[in-house]
C-alpha cells in the first residue's frame, strides 16, 4: 500500500538471464567474500580500538551547537519578521482551513451542539464520491467502512482524523503536483529535489515535532504541516515518474504540430500521466495515515489521541479498537483511490454516449445525496450516531482476551526463538560493527558500495560515512545498522516465502492482502504491547516490529514480480517436466530478480523508518537517542544528530541497493 | 433505461421527505448541549495534559472543578512536557499541573524568558529509583540493599546485557543517573534502555507473573503500583549536592517535590482558574485513587474526577474557597 506502486514500471516485464554477465557475477561474489575475510582478520587484530562509543548522557560539540540554535530560534520568535509575516500567516490559513472542515463534519459549530453535517450525510457523501470517482463496489465499501466507525463508538474521532487527513492532502497536493511536474520535466531540478525528498521521508518525525510547534504553535497547523512533510514526497516522486514515462515520441509529435510548452503539458503530458498521478495521491494518503498517532503528541485531534491515551494505561483493547478504525479508513481510501486510478485508465476510450449518460447519473446521484445531508443537518438522529458503540466494546474486549491468551501461552516458545536469533546472529554481527575501529567499518562500507553499486555509489557512501562520523553518534549508528540488517534479512525471508505463495495463487492474494495492509497502517504500539510481553524490552522486539511493518512491502513487490513472469515460460517449464519446487527456484525467482532487489531496497528503507519505534521498545542505538532528544531539552541536539545519522544510513543503503538493482536488471 | 434512474431518484426523494415529516427531534430544538458553561468570568483555561496517568488524574480533577464550579471553558491540550513548556511563551498553555523537577526548563522559561512562574507544590512527592518485583523482594529480602546486588548479578543476565546483570531503564522523559551510578558504585551491571514506560511496565508485570528476575528504574506515584506494588532498592542516601557532578553521582535520587507551573500571563490575569491551580494540593493517596479509576477501572477522566470530587468535598472547597 505504500511506495510499492512505482515498482511495476521499474521492473522490466521480461528478463532474460544474460549468460555474459554470469562471469562478472561470480567475480563480484568473490570480491565481497574477500572484503569480509579481510574485515574479520583486521577485526581480530584491532578489536575495541577507536570505536567512538558515546554514553547515553554524553554530548559532543555539535550536539551543544544544535541546542543553541534551537534555543535562539525560540527566543527570536516574537521579533523575527520571518515569524511575524510568513510563518504566522501560513499558520492562520491552515488553522482556519482545518477548523472549517472540522465544523463541517466533526466538531460542534456556530451555536449548534453538532457539526453541520451529521453521520448520515457524511456516509452519503462518502458513498457518492467513491462511486463518482471509482465504481459502485468501492462505494459500498466506503459506506460500510464509515458506518463501522460509528458502530465502534468512534464517529467523532474518526471524523477529526478524516478532517486532518483531507486538509493535509489538500495542502500537500497543492505543492506536490506542480513540484512533481517540474521534477518530471527538468533533470536538474530532479537531482536537487531527490535528496531533499529522501530527507523528508527518512528524518524521524520526533526530531522536528518540537521545533515545528515552536514555529507554527500548538494546534492543527503544526499537525497538518508535520503530516505534509512526511506525506508529500511520494506524490512528488510518483508525479515526476509519471511525467517521465510519457513516451518521448508523443511529446515530439505534439511539438511538431506546433504545440507550445504549456500546451503540450496541459494537453499531452498531464492527461497521459493522470493514472499514475492518482497512484501518487494514494501513496500520500497512506503516508498521512501513518502520522495519525505521532501528530497526537502535539494535540492533533482524532483517533491518534485515543490510541495514545489508551496506551498510557496499557489498555490494548481500546487502542486496538481505535487502531482498527485507522486501518479501515486506510483500506477505504486506498481502494477508492485505486479504483479512481483504474477508471482514469479506462476512461480514455472515446465513448461519448457513455459520457453523457454518466453525467446524468452523477447529477442524479448528487440530488439523492443531498437528502441525507439535509436530514443530518436538521435532525438529531441523523446528526449523532445512534447507540453507544457496543461493537467497539466487543472488539476491545476480544483484543484484550487474545492478547492475554498469547502472553500466557506463547512466551516459552518465543523466548527460545528470541535467544536463538539474538545470540546466533545479532550479537556477533553487532559486535563486529561496534567493536571494529570506525575507519575500518567505513572503509568496508565504501568498498561494498563500489563493488555492488559502482563508483558513483561508492562516492556517495564515502560522503555519507564522513558525515556519519561527524554526527558524533557513530557507535549507536553501528548498533542500529546491525539490527537493521538482521531485520532486513528476516523481511526478505518472509518476502520470498509469502510473496511466491501470493504470486502463484490469486485466492491467497485476496486473503493476505488486507492483512498486509492492516500491518502497515496499524499504529505499531497496539501490537507492540503484546510483543513486549512475549519478548521483553529487547532489540529483538524492535526487530519484530520492523519486520511486521516492512515485510508487507517486500511481500507485495515479490508477488507482483512473480506474477509478471510470462505464463508461457512457466507452461514451457511444466511441460519439460519441472516440478513445482523447480519452477519456483529455477524459473520464477530468477526471472523476478529485479523485483527481489527492489524488495530489498524498499525493505531496508521501511525497516529504517521503524528505528525510532524500535528505540521505544528496547532497541537502544539511534532510535533511543531520537526518543530521548524529543523528551529532554538537553538531549535535543543529540537527538537531531541521531536523526541525521538515520537519514545518512538510509541514503547509503538506498543508493547501494538501487545501483545494484540497476546492474542486475541491466 | 433512462426512466429507471429517474424513478429511483423520485422514490428516494419521496422517502427522504417522508422521513423529514416524521423525523424526530430537530437540532437545536430542545437546546440540547447548548451549555452555558464558559460564560462566567473565568473564560478560557488552556490546560496542558502530559502523557502519563498520574498527570491525567491531576488534570482531570482540576478541569472538572474549573468547569463545574467556576464555569471555565477548559481546553485540554495533550502535549509532551517540553512542548507544553514552549506553550507558555507562545500563549497557548496556561498551566502544567504536575512537574517533575526539570531544572533546565525552569531556568529557560522562568529565569531567562520570564514567560512562566512557579505555582507551588501539588502535595505529591515523587520518588525515583531502582525497583524489583514483590516476589523477589519477598524471597530475597537482602536484595533491597544495593551492596548485595552484585551477588545476584548473574541472575539478572539477559540477551541484551552482554554477560552482566541487566538494569532496565525506561522512559527517557525522566532524569536518569543510572549509568554513572552503576560505574561509581562499581556494580557488575549494564544499563539497558527499554525506551518507554509501556515497555517498563510490561517487563515488571511479566516478571511478577512468571517470577522472573528483574531490576529496573521506576518511579512513584504511578498507577501501576496499585497493580503490582514494586519494592524499592536502597541506594546510598541522597545528600544535598551529591548529584552536583553528573559524572560522579554515587547516591540515590532526591525526593522530588512535584509542583505546578503556570504562564506569567495567566498568573496576572485574575482568572479564578489561576487561584484554583495555585491552591490545588492533595496527597499521593488521592492521586493514586483517581489514577486507579482511570487506568485500572477504565473510567473516563471526567467520570473519575466526578467520583473523587463527590467523595472529597471538603478538599475541593478549600481550593476554591
Amino acid at each position: 500500500m505504500t511506495v510499492t506502486t512505482e515498482k511495476p514500471e521499474q521492473v522490466p516485464a521480461v528478463e532474460r538471464p544474460a549468460p555474459a554477465d554470469s562471469t562478472r557475477e561470480v567475480g563480484r561474489t568473490q570480491v565481497v567474500a574477500a572484503i569480509l575475510a579481510l574485515w574479520l582478520v583486521l577485526f581480530a587484530l584491532l578489536k575495541g580500538r577507536q570505536t567512538l562509543s558515546l554514553a547515553a548522557a554524553d554530548l559532543t560539540e555539535l550536539h551543544w551547537w544544535f541546542n543553541d540554535v534551537n534555543d535562539s530560534v525560540g527566543a527570536s520568535r516574537n521579533s523575527n519578521p520571518l515569524f511575524l509575516y510568513v510563518f504566522n500567516e501560513i499558520r492562520l490559513v491552515i488553522d482556519n482551513l482545518v477548523t472549517f472542515v472540522q465544523h463541517l463534519i466533526s466538531q460542534p459549530s456556530a451555536g449548534r451542539p453538532v457539526p453541520q453535517i451529521g453521520w448520515l450525510g457524511v456516509v452519503g457523501i462518502a458513498g457518492y464520491v467513491s462511486w463518482a470517482v471509482g465504481n459502485w463496489r468501492v462505494a459500498l465499501l466506503a459506506v460500510a467502512g464509515f458506518t463501522f466507525f460509528g458502530l465502534q463508538g468512534l464517529w467523532q474521532e474518526s471524523m477529526d482524523t478524516l478532517a486532518l487527513i483531507l486538509c493535509a492532502m489538500l495542502v500537500a497536493l497543492l505543492f506536490a503536483i506542480p513540484l512533481g511536474v517540474w521534477a518530471g520535466l527538468s533533470d536538474r531540478f530532479n537531482r536537487i529535489v531527490t535528496p531533499l525528498l529522501d530527507f523528508m521521508q527518512t528524518m524521524p518525525t520526533f526530531v522536528y515535532l518540537a521545533p515545528l510547534t515552536l514555529v507554527f504553535l500548538i494546534g492543527p497547523a503544526s499537525a497538518v504541516i508535520a503530516t505534509v512533510i512526511y506525506a508529500a514526497p511520494p506524490a512528488i516522486r510518483i508525479t515526476a515518474h509519471a511525467i517521465r514515462s510519457v513516451p518521448g515520441t508523443t511529446v515530439e509529435a505534439a511539438h511538431s504540430m506546433g504545440a507550445t510548452r504549456g500546451q503540450s503539458l496541459r494537453k499531452v503530458l498531464l492527461p497521459m500521466s493522470r493514472r499514475t498521478v492518482v497512484m501518487g495521491v494514494n501513496q500520500s494518503i497512506m503516508a498521512a495515515l501513518a502520522m495519525v498517532t505521532i501528530a497526537a503528541l502535539i494535540d492533533a485531534p482524532g483517533l491518534g489521541k485515543t490510541v495514545v491515551q489508551a496506551l498510557q494505561s496499557l489498555d490494548v483493547g481500546t487502542a486496538f479498537n481505535a487502531g482498527l478504525a485507522i486501518v479501515v479508513m486506510a483500506i477505504v481510501l486506498d481502494r477508492v483511490t485505486t479504483a479512481a486510478g483504474d477508471r482514469e485508465k479506462n476512461a480514455r476510450r472515446p465513448d461519448n454516449r457513455f459520457a453523457v449518460r454518466r453525467r446524468q447519473l452523477l447529477g442524479a446521484g448528487a440530488v439523492v445525496t443531498a437528502v441525507p445531508v439535509y436530514l443530518s443537518h436538521t435532525y438529531l438522529w441523523a446528526a449523532e450516531f445512534p447507540g453507544d458503540g457496543t461493537a467497539g466494546g466487543h472488539i476491545a474486549r476480544t483484543a484484550d482476551t487474545v492478547t492475554v491468551w498469547a502472553q500466557d501461552n506463547l512466551s516459552g516458545i518465543t523466548n527460545a526463538f528470541r535467544d536463538g536469533i539474538t545470540n546466533g546472529l545479532l550479537n556477533p554481527f553487532q559486535s563486529l560493527l561496534t567493536n571494529s575501529p570506525w575507519w575500518l567499518v567505513g572503509a568496508v562500507l565504501i568498498a561494498f558500495g563500489v563493488v555492488l553499486g559502482g563508483v558513483r555509489a561508492g562516492l556517495t557512501t564515502a560522503v555519507c560515512v564522513g558525515l556519519l562520523f561527524g554526527t558524533g553518534v557513530w557507535s549507536d549508528a553501528m548498533a542500529t545498522t546491525a539490527s537493521t540488517l538482521v531485520a532486513t534479512v528476516l523481511v526478505m525471508a518472509f518476502g520470498v516465502v509469502l510473496g511466491v505463495w501470493m504470486g502463484r495463487s490469486m485466492p491467497v492474494d485476496r486473503v493476505l492482502r488486507p492483512t498486509l495492509d492492516a500491518a502497515q497502517v496499524m499504529p505499531p504500539f497496539v501490537y507492540l504491547v503484546p510483543f513486549l510481553a512475549l519478548f521483553g524490552a529487547t532489540r529483538f522486539t524492535a526487530i519484530v516490529a520492523a519486520v511486521v511493518y516492512a515485510a508487507p512491502v517486500a511481500i507485495k513487490i515479490i508477488a507482483d514480480g512473480i506474477r509478471a513472469v510470462p505464463g508461457a515460460t512457466v507452461e514451457a517449464a511444466t511441460s519439460a517436466g519441472c516440478n513445482t519446487w523447480q519452477i519456483i527456484t529455477k524459473v520464477q525467482l530468477p526471472m523476478s530478480r529485479g523485483a527481489l532487489t527492489l524488495a530489498t531496497n524498499q525493505g531496508l528503507i521501511y525497516v529504517l523508518s521503524m528505528v525510532v519505534v524500535g528505540g521505544l521498545v528496547g532497541a537502544g542505538g539511534l532510535g533511543y537517542d531520537v526518543v530521548a532528544g524529543f523528551s529532554q531539552g538537553e538531549l535535543y541536539g543529540k537527538g537531531l544528530a541521531a536523526g541525521l545519522a538515520i537519514v545518512l544510513l538510509g541514503v547509503t543503503f538506498d543508493r547501494i541497493t538501487q545501483a545494484a538493482a540497476r546492474r542486475t536488471g541491466a | 433505461m433512462a426512466p429507471h434512474w429517474r424513478a429511483g431518484a423520485a422514490v428516494l426523494a419521496a422517502l427522504g421527505l417522508t422521513l423529514t415529516a416524521c423525523g424526530g427531534a430537530k437540532v437545536g430544538e430542545d437546546g440540547a448541549g447548548g451549555s452555558a458553561a464558559g460564560s462566567g468570568e473565568c473564560g478560557t483555561f488552556d490546560l496542558a495534559v502530559n502523557p502519563w496517568v498520574g498527570y491525567e488524574a491531576n488534570a482531570a480533577v482540576i478541569a472538572y472543578v474549573a468547569e463545574k464550579e467556576l464555569g471555565c471553558d477548559v481546553k485540554r491540550k495533550n502535549l509532551k512536557e517540553e512542548i507544553a513548556w514552549q506553550g507558555f511563551g507562545t500563549g497557548e498553555v496556561d498551566a502544567v499541573v504536575e512537574n517533575w523537577a526539570h531544572d533546565d526548563l525552569k531556568k529557560k522559561y522562568i529565569t531567562d524568558q520570564k514567560t512562566a512562574v512557579d505555582a507551588g507544590p501539588t502535595g505529591n512527592e515523587g520518588l525515583i529509583g531502582w525497583y524489583v518485583p514483590p516476589w523477589l523482594a519477598e524471597e530475597h529480602p537482602d536484595i533491597l540493599d544495593w551492596r548485595n546486588l552484585d551477588t545476584y548479578a548473574d541472575r539478572f543476565r539477559t540477551s541484551e546485557s552482554g554477560g552482566k546483570g541487566q538494569l532496565l531503564d525506561g522512559d527517557p522523559s525522566f532524569v536518569t543517573n543510572d549509568e554513572a551510578l552503576v560505574n561509581n558504585l562499581e556494580l557488575d551491571y549494564k544499563v539497558v534502555y527499554a525506551g518507554s514506560e509501556t515497555a517498563l511496565i510490561q517487563a515488571f508485570r511479566k516478571a511478577e507473573k512468571d517470577r522472573e528476575w528483574m531490576i529496573g528504574y521506576f518511579y512513584e506515584p504511578q498507577w501501576f503500583m496499585s497493580e503490582v506494588p514494586l519494592k524499592k532498592v536502597k541506594l546510598p542516601a541522597y545528600e544535598e549536592g551529591c548529584d552536583a557532578d553528573p559524572q560522579k553521582i554515587a547516591c540515590d535520587y532526591p525526593v522530588y517535590e512535584l509542583d505546578k507551573i503556570v504562564s506569567a500571563k495567566f498568573a496576572e490575569s485574575g482568572s479564578p482558574a489561576y487561584d484554583l491551580v495555585k491552591n490545588f494540593h492533595w496527597t499521593n493517596e488521592d492521586q493514586n485513587i483517581v489514577a486507579k479509576y482511570i487506568a485500572v477501572d477504565r473510567m473516563t477522566p471526567e467520570a473519575a474526577a466526578e467520583k473523587w470530587v463527590g467523595a472529597n468535598r471538603a478538599k475541593v472547597d478549600a481550593w476554591i474557597g
